[in-house]
């Protein structure tokens, strides 16, 4: 036992490897440890959208009567701004606290960065893992939504990747600030509480935007979840939204994703070759 | 005062009687401690816990309540919907603040601080422990408490003089949920069974009549939801704000005294099965 | 596993080449222009007090930290343009653990692999020769955070060694570890080094530079005070033997005083007077016979630490 026997010519470690396809090995890695807590994330997979279904779509459904609500029923509705709140409920746990960890208290990505990984693929590592476990919870999300019958078989299917970008959209500017954080004195609990919910109730999720006085419709523009929700809807129920507003939801989530994801890898890269 | 007399005059002398063992009288050292550790917490983030019901009650009052327009009170008026919300919001909030002060914060300090080790290794006793814990964190759950029913005075959602009588039935409310939870907490052993109590927490928080009037459900769910104790809180509560007001609501509160006294029990003979025996 | 011809031609040119190596954290400079030469299966060390550098110059040699100025070459490379071509040759222990601790033991040996383009397959036989290896077998299904500190220090290292690499290098590999952890770890390095790996470690404990090291520099505020073998920096900078006398805690800076020419030198510390020669005993029965009457008196060999006394006045370990 004394010497180190596996040694193997085909197994030598490989940079050329590493550089290509570090940032999946990053991913394998916190994929690895989402199997830690696998029980929570199904449960919270399957029994979130169970519990949201039967409470907001039957239990309010039921309150709000029968008028139509942008032309279809109150449970067709919300569902697709519940799928995109779920998304976002999971980029928010997945950005955070997994983020600050391993710069700080547990500092994997420091341990990371001596292996030929470089800061930047630690982050490409975190986006491409929180859009495995965001695309997998919406897909959850949907079928179950097909169950409740507010959704059919066919283009509503799309409404998972766009679920999927609002969560990114969400997500990494806040793994941008949390990336800044030397320590945590609540600053994420504040986040959850002051940008997370806020953002969530205020963004068209359980009622039209335009249903709230306009001095506070603009919580809802400058929100990716109304913009993501917008978009769902269109592929959902085929909500009537103007083309020009299309391309102005698309473009809104891809310019909160493409710059913070940049700066993200930037200040990973500062962080940890200082 | 000499040091000598300090020391005779010191309630650190176990008292005799069925309690002997389990109470010192000396609750307010423990909660002399957590005060004294409230110093170095961040107050922003206490503050912005009071934002939280009232972002709901904003949300669905103002953007939900024109599509409901009126509901039901227990008495038959019709009320605004955002005045049938408030006091439901004010009833998670007082199981909320007390659940998170009794469940979360007492598992870090069972497990990782070994807090309570050290104070029963004192003249206290695991019932000084607990009366001082629960004692905390019901003074944070009624400062929030105060907070919201001004909020809602503001926007004119308190309906009726009984109203006043709201506050000391969230504190009841809190002192239900903080006892079971610390009794609960003390069989938890790592992370991942701390989630047990948000999937517990969040089904009760969305169907416990918070959002619409118990009569959209099916008899029988009707009373598997009555029997929750969020729901017995929400009633309690709502009755009072809205004024709908009966002798029913006495069984309320003989349903959260007696949660209340089980979880005490509970807890007390926990702490001591966990530290001192 | 490669041709002998290719193996020969590595080994004579060092594998790593520093030279005026600046380190500056805005205003503060961490290290102020060190040079040195590591030969392959050398194996170097810093030897220095806590905030000399020794780490800030780890981190540039493992490619993590980028140099202010001077040259570096690792494996006739730059750091600034290969690092990850540079840092899948070498072995890293940091002076903090930084093991994942949601993961389980194994389960850490095995992503780190991967970091490296292995093969899922190889990376599992790997772990499990490593794990034993490193005396942890039966460990594998633990948790991290279960481990005892000498156990997750002995992990680091079987992780650092997943690659096979052809540098270990070692931050203060047994700071915090009791003793017998310290011996269960040295005995581990020793056998690396019969292996022919190269290590690189820094340490301000003498002892562990005197095991460990077949050659070190001595390191102080930034720039290198002394280099050599332990043996022969103890013989340039320091007696055969130490004679320790201790007055008590009021007196010792007066009897300093009055010491002053028994023997090659004399130091005078918080705690007690050294008094540096050819011969203790000799030297202690002198001063008896001159009536001088310490509490307690010791004769010792010189160590680093009388190295590195001699060249800052200060102690390593304050």
């Amino acid at each position: 036992m004394t010497a180190i026997q596996t040694r193997v010519l085909d197994a030598s470690p490989s940079a050329a490897k590493a550089r290509r396809f570090g940032a999946w090995y990053v991913a394998e890695h916190r994929l690895r440890v989402m199997r830690s807590y696998v029980s929570t994330v199904v449960i919270g997979a399957i029994g979130t959208p169970l519990l949201y279904l039967i409470a907001m779509g039957v239990g309010l459904g039921h309150l709000v009567g029968s008028t139509p609500i942008d032309g279809v029923s109150y449970l067709q509705f919300v569902a697709p701004a519940l799928m995109c709140s779920a998304a976002v409920t999971v980029a928010s746990e997945e950005f955070t606290y997994p983020v600050l960890s391993g710069f700080k208290w547990n500092p994997t990505f420091i341990g990371i960065s001596s292996s030929p990984i470089t800061p930047g693929q630690i982050i490409d590592g975190m986006v491409i893992s929180v859009i495995v476990r965001a695309f997998v919870t919406s897909v959850i999300y949907w079928v179950i939504i097909l169950f409740f019958g507010a959704m059919t078989v066919g283009v509503s299917a799309l409404s998972v990747i766009v679920a999927t970008l609002v969560g990114l959209a969400f997500g990494i500017p806040i793994m941008t600030y949390i990336a800044t954080l030397e320590r945590d004195t609540g600053q994420i609990a504040m986040v959850m509480r002051l940008v997370l919910l806020p953002l969530t109730l205020f963004s068209g999720t359980f009622f039209p935007l335009t249903s709230m006085p306009v001095y506070l419709q603009w919580i809802g523009w400058i929100s990716p979840i109304w913009h993501g929700t917008q978009l769902a809807r269109v592929l959902a129920y085929g909500a009537q939204v103007p083309g020009w507003l299309i391309v102005v939801h698309v473009l809104f989530l891809l310019a909160l994703i493409v710059p913070f994801w940049w700066l993200s890898r930037r200040i990973a890269k500062r962080r940890l070759t200082a | 005062m000499s040091v000598d007399e300090v020391r005779m005059s010191a309630p650190a002398r176990r008292r005799p009687g069925p309690l002997g063992a389990l109470y010192a009288g000396n609750a307010r050292a423990v909660l002399y401690r957590a005060f004294t550790a409230t110093k170095s917490t961040n107050w922003a983030v206490v503050l912005s816990g009071a934002f939280e019901p009232v972002f709901y009650l904003l949300s669905l009052g103002i953007g939900l309540g024109p599509l409901v327009g009126t509901v039901e009170a227990g008495d038959g008026r019709a009320i605004p919907y955002a005045a049938f919300i408030a006091p439901a919001l004010l009833a998670t909030e007082a199981m909320n603040g007390a659940v998170y002060d009794s469940t979360w914060n007492v598992f870090f300090k069972i497990r990782y601080a070994k807090l309570y080790e050290g104070m029963l290794a004192t003249s206290l006793g695991p019932l000084d422990v607990a009366i001082g814990e629960i004692s905390f964190a019901l003074l944070r759950g009624g400062m929030y408490a105060v907070a919201f029913m001004v909020v809602m005075q503001l926007i004119g959602l308190n309906l009726s003089w009984w109203a006043l009588l709201a506050l000391p039935a969230v504190l009841l409310v809190a002192l239900a949920f903080a006892s079971f939870g610390m009794g609960i907490t003390s069989y938890m052993k790592s992370f991942q069974q701390m989630d047990i109590i948000n999937f517990i927490m969040l089904p009760m928080f969305l169907l416990s009549g918070t959002f619409y009037p118990l009569s959209v459900y099916p008899q029988g769910v009707q009373l598997v939801i009555q029997a929750l104790p969020l729901w017995q809180s929400v009633d309690l509560v709502r009755s009072l704000t809205t004024g709908a007001v009966s002798a029913g609501i006495l069984w309320h509160v003989l349903y959260l005294a007696v949660m209340a006294a089980l979880g005490m029990m509970l807890t007390t003979r926990r702490l001591r099965a966990l530290f001192l025996d | 596993m490669s041709p002998v011809g290719v193996t020969l031609i590595i080994v004579s040119s060092p594998v790593i080449v520093a030279s005026e190596l600046v380190k500056r954290y805005g205003g503060v400079t961490a290290v102020g222009g060190i040079s040195f030469e590591v030969a392959p299966g050398e194996s170097f060390g810093l030897l220095g007090p806590n905030g000399a550098g020794k780490s800030t110059t780890m981190r540039m040699v493992g490619a993590v930290s980028t140099r202010t100025s001077g040259r570096l070459t690792i494996l006739g490379l730059d750091p600034d343009h290969d690092g990850p071509e540079i840092r899948a040759q070498l072995g890293v222990v940091p002076q903090a653990d930084n093991l994942d601790e949601e993961l389980r033991v194994r389960e850490n040996l095995m992503v780190y692999g991967r970091y490296f383009g292995l093969p899922m397959s190889y990376v599992r036989r790997k772990a499990d020769d490593l794990l034993a290896f490193a005396q942890l077998q039966d460990k594998a299904k633990s948790k991290v955070t279960d481990l005892s500190g000498g156990m997750k220090r002995r992990l680091t290292i079987a992780r650092g060694l997943m690659n096979d690499p052809r540098i270990l290098l070692l931050d203060e590999p047994t700071t915090g570890l009791d003793p017998q952890a310290r011996h269960i770890l040295w005995d581990r390095l020793f056998r690396l080094k019969e292996q022919g790996t190269t290590l690189v470690l820094t340490t301000h404990y003498m002892d562990e530079a005197e095991q460990l090291c077949d050659r070190l520099i001595v390191v102080d505020k930034g720039v290198i005070m002394a280099e050599g073998t332990p043996a022969s920096l103890i013989r340039e900078y320091s007696t055969r033997e130490v004679l320790e006398l201790r007055f008590g805690a009021d007196r010792n800076a007066e009897m300093a005083e009055s010491l002053s020419g028994s023997g090659d030198r004399v130091e005078a510390l918080p705690d007690r007077v050294l008094v540096y020669t050819a011969d203790g005993e000799g030297e202690l029965a002198r001063l008896t016979e001159a009536g001088i009457r310490p509490l307690t008196s010791l004769v010792r060999r010189s160590s680093l630490e009388d190295v590195f006394l001699r060249l800052t006045g200060r102690s390593l370990i304050e």
